[in-house]
């Protein structure tokens, strides 16, 4: 069993946190916007081998927060409120 | 050459020790130029150079593999063939991999031990029963052979299934199709292998791709750690490392990459003769021709490209196939171990030309690329053959995620995604 840190509730079991997508993958503004951009933001990836930075979401406190990872070791580098205000 | 297999040369080798078997596939240097690269030496790749010399009369054509042929997810599924799909698009594609096994040993002269024993998915309530003969209607319809098991049906096949009064899932019926089955992972990869092999292919292993070769806007090549191979149209077949690749080529894929386990019991003897999948448990198993209990459930819950998968997911397949089967609690586990998967939004695969052109995708199989092998193999190898869409492939391109047409299969065939 991993422990994943939550920002608020510190190290917990990794069955206690849901994944969330890409970090940064932020909703497109915009009535006019080009259907391309609207599936890009939907539906593309960046799933990388190795480094990532990802949103999760402390299901047991109901918390987003950023975690970077990695995702050949399951190394987990650091994890941050989606603020910033908190780190773990 | 290597040799035609027959009961006559098996019988002549039996007499002479078994000392004139030869090498079944070439293992040749790589050209600078073939008329066509299949990059991802697995069932997919493999399929796709046979099928591109067979039905296209190409066989200027490598396959490149970074590790070894099969050595991928082709040698880390639980070898289940089955085509109980629910929308039309995905009818004609896994119902043409369905008809493909069904001759497959013949065509390929390989034994790749096809045994339809029958898979029942099970239904736990009456709302899973109302579901379930939808699905058996859908199925009729599109001409996939299915029947509505009750409860006594079930017990029939499986009678050695948790049908105690106190069992947490209990038996209301199930989804049968009876020529499902399972066959022989490696003897796929295998058999195809020497299959092309025999036909001019080139297989190359332990090629690893560094880059894409870009030139006038179209790919032209690959650079890899056996030198620079040029060819007019590439094909790309790499399962779970689908992003990685197109991050070379310059683009993203709506794909997640996850660990998908599996683990295999010691053997014992005959106990189970068909394929038992419940959506209760999330738990599928069946006994393979050696006698071990073959398990498989869900996805890991974490994306990863670990290939070992980790520990609460186990718990949760091994639980839940006691919950199925008490009498398997003294089995001893053998091996577990876990293969990447490239997971779609809508769990339907992605066939067609990536945003590179002359740089062609058949990914995103998710849990469920064994059973599809050769309808990948013959649908990569027209796209490369004749740079177009066929119509069983036509609905599977990456324009359907602006388009909006998607093919939800996760809810439609209610598997494990």
């Amino acid at each position: 069993m991993q422990l994943f840190p939550c920002p608020f509730c510190g190290p917990r079991d990794e069955t206690e946190f849901h994944f969330g997508g890409d970090a940064g993958n932020v909703r497109p503004d915009g009535a006019d916007l080009p259907i391309e951009r609207w599936a890009n933001y939907l539906y593309l990836r960046s799933n990388p081998k190795g480094a990532a930075r990802e949103i999760w979401v402390h299901v047991t406190c109901g918390e987003f927060f950023v975690m970077e990872r990695d995702t050949v070791t399951h190394e987990v580098l650091s994890s941050t409120a989606l603020g910033g205000e908190h780190a773990a | 050459m290597t040799r035609r297999y027959s009961a006559l040369s098996l019988f002549k080798e039996g007499l002479a020790g078994q000392t004139g078997w030869k090498q079944a596939w070439r293992s040749p240097e790589p050209k600078p130029s073939y008329d066509a690269i299949v990059i991802g030496g697995g069932g997919h790749g493999l399929a796709t150079a046979y099928y591109l010399a067979k039905n296209h009369g190409i066989a200027r054509v490598a396959v490149l593999e970074k590790g070894w042929i099969g050595g991928g997810n082709t040698g880390r599924n639980t070898t289940v063939v089955r085509s109980n799909y629910y929308y039309p698009e995905s009818v004609e594609l896994y119902g043409l991999a369905h008809r493909l096994y069904e001759g497959l040993s013949k065509d390929l002269n390989y034994n790749v031990m096809l045994s339809r024993r029958g898979m029942v998915n099970l239904c736990h309530s009456t709302v899973e029963m109302e579901m379930g003969a939808r699905t058996v209607n859908a199925m009729q319809i599109n001409g996939i052979d299915a029947e509505l098991f009750s409860p006594e049906d079930v017990r029939r096949v499986a009678p050695i299934y948790n049908f105690s009064p106190d069992a947490r899932f209990p038996v209301f019926g199930g989804i049968w199709q009876r020529r499902a089955g399972t066959a022989r992972h490696d003897a796929v990869a295998w058999g195809y292998a020497r299959a092309a092999s025999r036909l001019g292919v080139d297989i190359i292993q332990n090629c690893e791709i560094s880059d894409f070769i870009i030139e006038g806007g179209r790919c032209r090549g690959v650079r890899t750690t056996r030198g620079t191979i040029r060819a007019e149209r590439i094909g790309m077949a790499v399962a779970g490392h689908s992003s990685v690749l197109a991050a070379k080529a310059g683009f993203r894929l709506p794909i997640n990459s996850y660990a998908l386990q599996a683990c295999v019991s010691e053997p014992v003897k005959p106990i189970l003769d068909t394929v038992v999948l419940s959506p209760g448990t999330g738990v599928y198993v069946s006994q393979s021709d050696k006698g071990e209990i073959v398990i498989g459930g869900g996805l890991d819950r974490i994306p990863s490209y670990a290939q070992r998968g980790n520990l609460p997911t186990l718990e949760t397949v091994v639980a839940g196939l006691l919950e199925m089967f008490p009498i398997f609690g003294q089995l001893k586990l053998m091996r577990q171990w876990a293969g990447i998967v490239d997971v779609v939004p809508d769990s339907s695969p992605i066939i067609g030309e990536s945003p590179l052109p002359n740089l062609f995708l058949n990914c995103g199989w998710g849990t469920g690329g064994f059973k599809a092998i050769p309808a990948g193999g013959t649908l990569l190898a027209n796209l490369l053959a004749t740079g177009r869409h066929n119509d069983i492939s036509r609905p599977f391109d990456l324009d359907r995620f602006a388009s909006g047409r998607l093919i939800d299969e996760a809810a439609g065939s209610g598997i494990a995604h």
